[in-house]
């Protein structure tokens, strides 16, 4: 999957064991009952230069994890080293609130529903100057500079910078979005279902937006999102996500060409095919995603799975991913299933 | 073809505006549009195109400052004794007895948000046998009992306990299943499905859409299908409808319209989806040319002007119609677009290589 861009081969995120748990209470002084394993157990990378796409159904634990990397959400457990530009590996997971501040001008956000994530009281003029301010880069002429630099970039006239989100559409204004994630020149971008809330015709703009930007500036993108179609097109590796935990890691073209997890088999063949002569939709997965707080015993995807066996449900095999071929990780229960 | 196809919904130059203070939004704008018993039509488009707004004049739901302004909606009932009449929903009044008795029973709807779509006060049950009641002299007892068998038909696990429980209860196909339920509850000869499975998760939309073709082969009912994703159409779908900004673009069996599509906008709506396959493609997505354009600074004559760049004065003369292109393609196209027979404003490359067409 180097084929198309140069990769460099840094980790600029390392994902070790990553655990986001998040207490139930109830009862009387509130006692803990109880944990919601929102990411349990995640482990992955992310190099310079590359998409990863993070598939998933609703409530898998994606855009925790994408916020737990950023530290947006505590993580209970395990670690997060970030790579910055000048080759330092610094974790983020134990890092004091000014390296922290520090690490994140260099990780962005882009975040799923446009019409929610920007304030509706400010410019946008003041949507991507802020986190410039914020973190005392640029003022006066430089930062009207940038801000209109930025904002060209993504494909906005700066005539339009003094007008208020309302005044623009769903795919513009998840273009100023995208502005103000860039404003601090980032090398890391988490996007959580950037174009989910967009018509086909504008996510295409957006997604081709992404694409030259990635390769203009070099970025690196943490792609989560639960459209494969979409996913299949930007990423070069894709990582799916079942309850908590990554089940299946690999090159995008291996992962769809031969997907070794039941699960990801099943996603792909619910994905409803634009063309009529090719009948999809044959055999949809059975039953409801696993519930975090209340796992089934074994193996998670059990319930699920086409041909579970008693070890399955047992949970007598080990768990954890096993390498089936280089850059192909598939869960150890799974991967001999069906 | 054994028997031709009996029409069930003749849609005849419908027209649904909006009165705003601001100025008239001309949301449907004469959609013409035939819909045969026990066959899926699917209607595409991008938001804003008037899809919904279509669905709800069928319904007669429109509120004010909407209103149905002109058209003629004709169904064809079928009633008991196997004799059909036909009725125009278009003059019938919105809240009367007659189009009350049609609407929830013989024509019903399912909406996009199965969050929205049940009052989240009352059990599911509740809501369902409500609806059975008061289309149907039942007893309650009858009621519930269908109502427990419905929930069953859709696939709910245990329904008798189901049936006592509230909305919250429910995961989103769960609740899209029961909005399903209540929707069949009157044996309707017309199922319009408003984004059906666009809040669902594809393993979800996946049970969901099989339920729907099933249920639908199975009651032998119609069922407009309205949603913006092309993979959901291409696969439920017998016939497609193009939108754009309140026309039918383009009308035709969805196998035509993906192997052959005659209008450029319906080409660029294909071009523009990403498609799943077995190795990743690298090509970019060819993005639609242009915005929709808004309804204040809508064009007169042909909807396409501001995209066209062989601007003919005559495309701002006269609404561009539907014309029948082949048996059963319908495209629409204006004046100019009609005499050399296809829309000059797209693919322009290809326009320029053939020398241009005159006009």
């Amino acid at each position: 999957m180097t084929t198309d861009t140069k990769l460099n081969d840094t980790h600029l995120i390392e994902v070790n064991n990553l655990e986001v748990y998040f207490p139930i209470t109830g009862g009387f002084l509130s006692k803990v009952k109880g944990h919601v394993k929102a990411v349990n157990d995640v482990s992955f990378f992310l190099k310079e230069g590359e998409t990863l796409g993070l598939v998933g159904e609703s409530g898998c634990g994606k855009t925790t994890t994408g916020r737990a990397i950023m530290r947006a959400v505590e993580p209970t457990g395990g670690e997060v080293f970030f790579t910055t530009s000048d080759g330092e590996r610094i974790s983020t997971t134990n890092a004091d609130p000014v390296t922290l501040k520090k690490i994140r001008q260099q990780m962005q956000f882009i975040f799923q529903d446009p019409f929610a994530s920007l304030n509706p009281r400010m410019t946008v003029f003041d949507i991507v100057a802020d986190p410039l301010r914020v973190n005392n880069i640029a003022s006066g002429n430089e930062l009207t500079q940038t801000v209109t630099q930025m904002l060209a970039k993504v494909g906005l006239s700066s005539s339009l910078a003094q007008r208020y989100p309302h005044a623009f559409s769903g795919g513009q204004r998840q273009r100023i979005g995208i502005a103000r994630a860039l404003a601090l020149n980032p090398r890391v971008v988490i996007a959580d279902e950037p174009v989910s809330a967009l018509d086909v015709s504008v996510q295409a703009q957006i997604l081709n937006l992404m694409q030259d930007l990635q390769e203009e500036l070099k970025l690196s993108y943490l792609f989560i999102s639960h459209d494969l179609s979409v996913v299949q097109y930007i990423s070069h590796r894709v990582a799916v996500m079942y309850a908590g935990k990554i089940v299946e890691i690999a090159p995008t073209d291996v992962l769809y060409s031969n997907p070794r997890h039941p699960y990801t088999r099943a996603l792909l063949a619910s994905v409803p095919i634009p063309d009529p002569k090719q009948r999809s939709l044959g055999n949809p997965l059975q039953g409801e995603v696993a519930d975090p707080a209340n796992p089934p015993k074994g193996c998670y995807f059990h319930p699920r799975c086409p041909n579970p066996t008693k070890e399955c449900a047992e949970g007598s095999i080990e768990m954890g991913l096993i390498e089936v071929a280089p850059g192909h990780w598939v869960d150890k229960c799974c991967v001999n299933c069906g | 073809m054994v028997t031709s196809p009996e029409p069930l919904l003749e849609i005849k130059d419908v027209r649904t505006h909006f009165f705003l203070d601001e100025g008239t939004v001309r949301a449907v704008d004469g959609v013409d549009l035939t819909i045969n018993k026990g066959e899926v039509v699917g209607i595409v488009g991008e938001s804003g195109c008037g899809k919904s707004v279509l669905a709800r004049s069928i319904m007669r739901l429109t509120q004010p400052p909407g209103r149905l302004v002109s058209g003629d909606i004709l169904y064809h009932r079928t009633a008991k004794d196997q004799e059909t009449e036909i009725i125009n929903i278009a003059n019938l009044p919105r809240n009367g007895t007659d189009m009350r008795r049609i609407r929830g029973s013989e024509m019903t709807m399912i909406f996009q948000e199965p969050m929205a779509s049940f009052s989240p006060v009352h059990t599911i049950g509740s809501q369902i046998i409500e609806g059975i009641l008061l289309h149907d002299d039942v007893s309650k007892e009858e009621a519930r009992n269908r109502t427990v068998e419905l929930l069953g038909k859709v696939g709910i696990p245990d329904p008798q306990l189901r049936v006592d429980e509230y909305p919250f209860n429910l995961s989103g196909g769960m609740r899209q299943r029961c909005m399903i339920a209540m929707a069949l509850s009157g044996n309707p000869s017309l199922l319009i499905a408003d984004e059906p499975t666009t809040a669902l998760d594809v393993t979800t939309q996946a049970q969901i859409l099989e339920l729907l073709g099933q249920l639908q082969a199975d009651i032998g009912m119609a069922m407009i299908l309205i949603t913006h994703n092309l993979g959901v159409v291409a696969q439920m779908a017998k016939q497609i409808v193009v939108m754009y900004l309140g026309n039918v673009v383009e009308n035709t069996d969805v196998e035509t319209l993906f192997e052959d599509p005659k209008h450029p906008y319906s080409e660029e709506l294909l071009k523009a989806i990403p498609r799943l396959q077995r190795t990743r493609q690298r090509d970019r997505l060819t993005p639609i040319s242009g915005n929709v354009p808004s309804w204040r600074y809508r064009p007169s004559g042909c909807n396409f002007m501001p995209k066209c760049d062989g601007s003919n004065p005559a495309c701002a003369m006269e609404d561009p119609i539907l014309i029948e292109e082949s048996p059963g393609h319908w495209v629409s196209f204006c004046g100019p677009c009609r005499e050399t027979h296809g829309c000059k404003w797209f693919p322009r490359e290809i326009i320029d290589t053939d020398g241009g067409n005159g006009a």
